[in-house]
């Protein structure tokens, strides 16, 4: 049989982690977008397997509608970085900061 | 120990290996690549799950779509800019480094001494499903039923998105 509950849901934990560390520790702006997509997934691990633990579709369906908006942030996120990218000339989200001034 | 738990200890690894070079890489484009490695064997665990259809997505969608977007996205920025340190400031990057242990401390105590997933059992079984016809089948048939309003709103949200996106990304903003 698969392995114990516990497993995939540290493993989710582990990998949430890593994106939030990401998120917090990286200056470069595709690479924090790129974190932030490691815990969406990270959440869809621990969902479809509360969902094969507990014989239910329920978490495999929401993965489903997390999956599609996961899609959509990232091309409305990946639009919005193109153009910032191209005004400023930079990638480095400390100098992203034209609602400041 | 039994093959599934072999299996599922190397991707496992593998895929936090992945995530932390992801993190670590200096080129921009390599953080990408390891990203896809990472999915790739999250896809797998999904094999291993028994959730096929989501197995699927996760290579079409996140390996195939949105990690190609990412690719483009890279190439379409790298032209003239000054080399970026990996990490932010020492002092952010060591608290962040705190926090994220701290979390994941918390995350491993709550998932070690509470008894996850004892609740009362649904009516998907394995032995259901292969009734119905399989994951696709029995996936289809809830989501074209009992969430039939979100997968229509998902549809529009989609829309939307593709839409702002290439309003966003057209050169005269």
């Amino acid at each position: 049989m698969t392995p114990p509950l516990e497993w995939y849901l540290l493993f989710s934990a582990a990998l949430f982690t890593i994106g939030l560390v990401g998120v917090l520790v990286r200056r470069h702006v595709l690479v924090i977008f790129m974190s932030v997509e490691l815990m969406l997934n990270a959440c869809n691990v621990a969902l479809v397997a509360f969902g094969r633990h507990l014989d239910t579709l329920t978490g495999q369906n929401f993965v489903v509608f997390v999956v599609t908006v996961a899609a959509a942030e990232a091309a409305v996120g990946l639009g919005i970085i193109l153009s910032l990218a191209r005004h400023k000339d930079t990638v480095d989200v400390g100098e992203m900061d034209i609602l400041k001034q | 120990m039994e093959l599934h738990s072999l299996l599922f200890l190397a991707f496992a690894a593998v895929a936090l290996v992945a995530a932390v070079l992801m993190l670590l890489s200096r080129n921009p484009v390599h953080s990408v690549l390891f990203m896809l490695l990472t999915f790739v064997n999250v896809a797998a665990m999904f094999v291993l799950l028994q959730a096929e259809f989501i197995a699927a997505i996760q290579i079409l969608v996140y390996s195939g779509a949105i990690l190609v977007l990412f690719l483009f996205v890279v190439m379409l920025l790298a032209g003239g800019e000054r080399p970026l340190p990996v990490l932010n400031q020492p002092l952010q990057a060591r608290a962040a480094v705190i926090v994220g242990l701290v979390l994941v401390s918390e995350l491993a105590l709550v998932v070690l001494t509470s008894t996850v997933g004892g609740g009362q059992r649904g009516p998907d079984s394995p032995e259901h499903i292969a009734a119905v016809g399989g994951n696709i089948e029995a996936l289809g048939r809830q989501l074209y039923t009992t969430w039939l309003l979100p997968f229509e709103i998902a549809s529009v949200l989609l829309l939307v998105a593709a839409v702002g996106a290439i309003y966003l990304a057209k050169e005269d903003l």
